[in-house]
């Protein structure tokens, strides 16, 4: 096999033939890490198969989880080709297929434990009332209603300024 | 389009300044309530444009927005040649801005992979105050908008490579000696195996030009941002800059005059050519940059050198001199043009008179 891989220039290292979905992805080390397939970090023989071109192919024959994510219906196989998820639901979703595909790219970290935003109802809130306000501001705008504008950036700016209420 | 002349990550060197150019610690963050940017409509795109915008994001002055829509190729290419946005972020037409403030130490992009990726960029070697700049940052977004948070992954990120933390901190190092003992290779090999990305000068899928090279920690994901930042500062950086040293001690203690020679060779060549393509001019800095820091060179400022750097690049070139544009229809290609490798040598040859 000489195909390059499907992101980038590079001659693709590994190969994925889907037989159910009749799909071929093709990639390089590092887009197949992205990608979340088990590539070996450094492998001794690369250098003895340098020369006929290291690969690693893997033909998919089961399916885990659902094959598509209900929140933006992006399918399973269509992150295996971009390495992107479509939505935070893709994670719920997908959790079967990221259960493993996850810790391979993440040096085998199974969680985080970092800083987590304080997610209050409040702020969530305010982001629907800041979106609901930034439409309005944009009708508005496009009937030339401007002093309605100017009362809704007003309110824009009152809820930038306290954080809170803009009510 | 106006940006102010100053470069913040050209300016001081401290510690390990001698490899160590600029440092960066970078921040994905994504809103509930709509799909990542990949799978976002136009509309959805936009309005998370607007909406990101309306936010109280930085207590800056400075700080402002630079709609995409409303940049020119040049005035885009500015932007990258100053590391604020990425070359995937100017190549597409969506609906995208990037913030930038604090004497462009801080910028945001919306729209690119992510819906908001924040960065601070400082000069020398400095991963604590980038990583400072940049939590402040995202300590106000907090505040202010509802994220995506997964009580088992942490922040969520269009690839799973980025989620937990979602912090990327990076250096830009400068690795002539590297390159002209051939150990780069060597060097991304370890570098895989210490989970340290390397990269070219304008990050992902560009090339090494000057020879620097941005290098970054891979994983996101089961330790904290502190622990993070402690082990890319503390492990990492160092044994980098260590091994550099020792390939510049090397080339010193095995072949003085050769490398005198390939330094006063590149002066030589940077004085008097009359044409100079971006590339050239690249790879004959990064051998002055060696020179001078090696004490090879006396006569040369590194200040000057670093200021080159970022002069010889085309968008930087066309803003001071206007005159050198290629017209519409001629060659195109940029640097390319005789006229831009004119200017672009006339410069040279002027700052190292």
């Amino acid at each position: 096999m000489n195909e390059t891989c499907d992101k980038c220039d590079r001659p693709a290292e590994v190969h994925e033939i889907d037989p159910i979905q009749g799909t071929a992805i093709h990639l390089c080390r590092e887009h197949a890490v992205q990608a979340g397939f088990d590539v070996p970090a450094s492998s001794p023989m690369a250098g003895v198969l340098s020369g006929l071109g290291s690969m690693q192919i893997q033909v998919t024959t089961e399916r885990r989880g659902p094959s598509a994510c209900p929140g933006c219906g992006l399918e399973f196989a269509r992150f295996r080709k971009t390495g992107l998820l479509g939505c935070p639901q893709c994670y719920d979703s997908f959790a079967a297929q990221l259960e493993s595909i996850i810790p391979r790219s993440q040096n085998g970290a199974t969680a985080h434990l970092g800083h987590v935003a304080h997610r209050t109802s409040d702020v969530a809130d305010r982001q629907a009332l800041r979106r609901s306000i930034l439409e309005e501001l944009e009708r508005a705008v496009a009937a030339e209603q401007y002093e309605r504008a100017a009362t809704l950036r007003d309110r824009l700016q009152t809820l930038a300024a306290d954080g809170g209420d803009a009510t | 389009m106006k940006l102010p002349d100053r470069e913040p990550w050209f300016e001081a060197f401290g510690e390990h300044g001698d490899v160590v150019v600029s440092s960066r610690a970078r921040l994905a963050r994504n809103l509930t309530g709509f799909p990542f940017v990949n799978r976002a409509s136009e509309e959805q795109r936009a309005e998370i444009l607007r909406l990101v915008r309306s936010l109280p994001l930085c207590e800056h002055d400075d700080w402002r927005w630079l709609d995409l829509a409303d940049l020119d190729r040049q005035g885009r290419r500015l932007l990258l040649e100053r590391h604020l946005v990425s070359q995937e972020f100017i190549d597409h037409d969506a609906p995208r801005a990037v913030g930038i403030g604090h004497g462009e130490r801080l910028s945001v992009m919306v729209n690119e992979e992510d819906h908001l990726r924040m960065q601070a960029l400082v000069p020398g070697c400095d991963l604590a105050e980038a990583w400072r700049l940049v939590a402040a940052l995202d300590g106000r977004l907090e505040q202010v908008a509802d994220l995506a948070v997964h009580p088992r992954w942490g922040y969520l990120t269009a690839c799973p490579t980025n989620i937990g933390t979602a912090v990327r901190f990076s250096v830009m190092a400068h690795l002539p000696a590297l390159r002209l003992t051939n150990e780069v290779e060597r060097l991304k090999r370890a570098a895989i195996a210490l989970d340290v990305a390397v990269r070219g000068f304008y990050g992902e899928g560009s090339d090494s030009s000057g020879e620097f090279y941005q290098l970054s920690n891979q994983v996101t994901l089961g330790m904290s941002e502190v622990d993070l930042l402690e082990r890319f500062s503390t492990e990492i950086v160092p044994r980098i800059v260590s091994y550099e040293r020792m390939a510049r001690e090397m080339l010193l203690d095995r072949n003085r005059l050769g490398l005198e020679d390939k330094v006063q060779r590149s002066l030589g060549l940077l004085r008097s050519a009359r044409l100079l393509t971006a590339e050239e001019a690249m790879k004959n800095l990064s051998r002055l940059r060696l020179g001078t820091v090696v004490g090879l060179l006396d006569d040369v400022e590194l200040g000057t050198i670093h200021r080159l750097f970022l002069a010889v690049q085309p968008a930087h070139l066309l803003r001071e001199h206007p005159d050198a544009m290629p017209s519409p229809g001629g060659s195109g290609r940029d640097g390319e043009d005789a006229r831009i490798r004119e200017v672009r040598a006339s410069i040279v040859r002027a700052a190292l008179r």
